[in-house]
């Protein structure tokens, strides 16, 4: 049975391996398997560019590495820079003759915290500066790397180790950070939402957004098993109900068009995906309905957009 | 055949690039840099130089940008100045730590606050442990020259370390003066075409910048020292092609009129070429009396230092800087220097020049007085300064 489904995937996926085993993430990670897909997407002729934090530590102790790919890291909040130098060095390289012609894919990666607060402005120049780069933000919402502190990303409700929930908190009390809406105000080629529960739709996104000219963002929710405290088994559910429930919907803007890519005929209640995680637990049914009410909202919004888009 | 013209020293910085067929600048304009990456720009924009000119959003974002195309085998060369500097200071240790040999110019400026543009040294001394190869110019040429310099021995694969090209911000940088240019096929004659080693590359695919846990990560500082400590080599040999191409030669230390010399001033950059005037002055009253100037900042040249000193009877350091709480920091570390030397030059430390303030030749008159008068009697103050009230 289980030889028939890797040939099945054969034709879709490469079964090659760029993310090598022996790599240190949490079991039920879906930031590892996030990356492991998105790599798939992309192949072997890319260069990459990693921000610190948990995939990066993961992988690279030295002396050893995952990456079967060339790869590098250097700081936190400057992996867009990076890349705009890896690309604009490559290109200029080419052009004068130095390197040969060739479809080389430049792609970054950081984390929730690396993307929408300490790199937003290099991340926002080298949108801005039109780099041909696919820049891939695995949001995990919050710092898990150093042990589950609040990020902008992190959802109203939730509980951190620096908003957490007690006696006069419900922990996070701002609304997450829209990233995909950031990055798309910078009216760049092509910006989508994705999780690794759906995985063909991730990897036809991290492939459409490698393809085409110019800088492109991929917002992937990676559930996290640690600092979202679920049983290790429930990533891929837990990914599910994100999107079934409407707190993450799958979408994607391709020159300013938005376009869902799935659209349940009936949003599932909330609670069905906050009743899973141990950093929702604290939560009253009023808070709850707050919580319904967001997303009913947020929803609302996303798909007037669709709406207003030319097919 | 080499043409002498009138250049602006970042003009002359900006020609050396060019020269230098630089194929990545990025860049953040910050006073008083900002005269190099306009002409940079110009350059590219007149297609005069062919380089990717990345005008990023921040220092910050330069010094990364330089590192992701280093990273690639691209020439890359950035300036800034001041805050500039401080705003891209961690990335400024990952360059040399991770061997990407980019060049940068610092335009010397004072740091904030209160906010001051101008110049001295306090920028320079944030970064001395950062390292870097690190030069001072006193002049136009030498900004030229250094620059060039910079390329070939940060380049060089027994070396591959950043280095760092100091010009003191307004009385170098702004400054208009007659720059031997030389031809560029000397230029290529002596500057080889960058081939980086480790470039990133599907074909062999590297993983650069991997974490250091305890069990490696001091062997990795230490072989860092090693091979930083060991670019000396290449340095002097940079500097010795140098001389043989072009005619001009350069030594770790500069010594003017140091031969029998019982007193001697230190200083670095621009203000050098003042207080050789003032030198001359007391040379030609008799006094037994020169001067010293580090070019090679770091890594510090100690054996070059302490040949120079031997048989003075007193050392007068000029700091443009204060390291809070300890006094000037080139002072310190000279004193640290000589610890060991025996017999070895009583040393005084005298601060000024900050934030812009002018050092006139009375200036260094009464820095070189003063001077004695400590050696003599000792300093009552807790703090040596000149030209401050």
């Amino acid at each position: 049975m289980e030889t028939k489904t890797v040939r099945f995937g054969e034709k879709l996926v490469t079964t090659k391996e760029f993310l090598a085993e022996g790599h240190s993430f949490c079991i039920g990670c879906g930031e590892a398997l996030a990356i492991r897909l998105a790599m798939k997407a992309l192949g072997e002729n890319v260069i990459m560019a990693m921000a610190t934090g948990c995939d990066e530590v993961t992988t690279t102790p030295l002396p050893y590495t995952s990456w079967r790919i060339p790869w590098m890291h250097t700081l936190f909040e400057n992996t867009a820079a990076e890349i705009s130098g890896i690309e604009a060095g490559l290109k200029i390289l080419v052009k004068k003759g130095r390197m040969p012609e060739r479809d080389l894919i430049c792609v970054a990666m950081g984390g929730d915290g690396a993307t929408s607060d300490i790199g937003i402005q290099a991340l926002s120049g080298a949108f801005e500066r039109g780099h041909d780069f696919i820049y891939i933000c695995l949001d995990n919402e919050a710092y898990m790397n150093t042990g589950i502190q609040r990020s902008s990303a992190t959802p109203y409700g939730a509980s951190t180790t620096t908003a957490p929930a007690g006696k006069f908190s419900m922990g996070q009390v701002t609304r997450k950070k829209n990233m995909a809406a950031i990055a798309a105000a910078h009216d760049i080629p092509y910006v989508a939402t994705a999780c690794p529960s759906y995985r063909f739709d991730l990897m036809k996104k991290v492939r459409k957004g490698a393809e085409l000219k110019g800088p492109a963002y991929i917002h992937i929710l990676s559930p996290c098993p640690t600092g979202w405290r679920y049983r290790s088994d429930l990533a891929i559910e837990i990914g599910q109900l994100a999107v079934q429930t409407g707190i993450f919907p799958l979408y994607e803007i391709e020159y300013g068009r938005y376009r869902l890519n799935a659209d349940p005929p009936k949003l599932k209640p909330i609670e069905e995906y906050l009743k899973l995680q141990g950093r929702y637990r604290h939560l009253t049914g009023e808070q709850i309905q707050r919580i319904q009410e967001m997303v009913n909202e947020d929803y609302a919004k996303l798909k007037e957009k669709v709406a207003a888009s030319p097919l | 055949m080499s043409r002498r013209v009138a250049l602006e020293a970042s003009h002359a910085v900006a020609e050396a690039v060019r020269m230098a067929d630089v194929d990545v600048t990025a860049a953040y304009p910050i006073t008083p840099q900002t005269h190099i990456p306009e002409r940079l720009a110009e350059m590219v924009a007149d297609g005069e130089l062919s380089a990717a000119y990345i005008p990023v959003e921040s220092e910050h974002s330069a010094m990364s940008t330089c590192l992701g195309a280093a990273a690639v085998g691209a020439r890359t060369f950035t300036a800034t100045a001041g805050q500039g500097l401080e705003l891209m200071h961690e990335v400024v240790y990952v360059a040399s730590s991770m061997r990407y040999p980019v060049v940068m110019a610092v335009c010397n400026r004072a740091l904030s606050a209160p906010l001051s543009v101008w110049g001295d040294h306090s920028d320079a001394m944030a970064v001395r442990d950062t390292g870097w190869i690190q030069v001072f110019c006193q002049n136009g040429q030498e900004a030229f020259d250094l620059t060039l310099w910079a390329f070939r021995v940060g380049e060089d694969p027994k070396v591959l370390f950043p280095v760092m090209v100091h010009l003191d911000g307004f009385t170098l940088s702004h400054v208009t003066e007659p720059v031997i240019l030389p031809e560029q096929s000397e230029v290529e004659r002596f500057l080889p075409r960058f081939q980086y080693p480790f470039a990133l590359n599907p074909d062999k695919p590297m993983t650069h910048g991997a974490f250091g846990p305890p069990e490696i990560y001091s062997e990795t500082k230490l072989a860092q020292e090693v091979a930083f400590r060991n670019s000396k080599e290449v340095i002097l040999q940079g500097w010795k092609e140098f001389g043989d191409t072009f005619g001009r030669y350069y030594h770790p230390v500069e010594e003017y009129k140091t031969e029998n010399a019982e007193t001697l001033l230190l200083t670095m950059g621009a203000f050098t070429e003042t207080a050789k005037i003032v030198i001359d002055d007391r040379r030609d009253k008799g006094e037994a009396i020169g001067l010293i100037s580090l070019r090679l900042w770091r890594p510090f040249p100690f054996e070059e230092f302490r040949r120079t000193v031997k048989g003075a009877q007193l050392l007068i350091v000029f700091d443009r800087c204060i390291s809070f709480g300890l006094g000037g920091p080139v002072f310190s570390e000279i004193r640290s220097a000589l610890y060991d030397e025996e017999p070895r030059p009583k040393v005084v430390g005298i601060i000024g020049g900050l934030g812009g303030r002018d050092m006139s030749e009375d200036n260094f008159d009464y820095v070189i007085n003063r001077g004695k008068e400590i050696a003599e009697k000792g300093s009552g103050r807790m703090l040596e300064t000149v030209g401050i009230r």
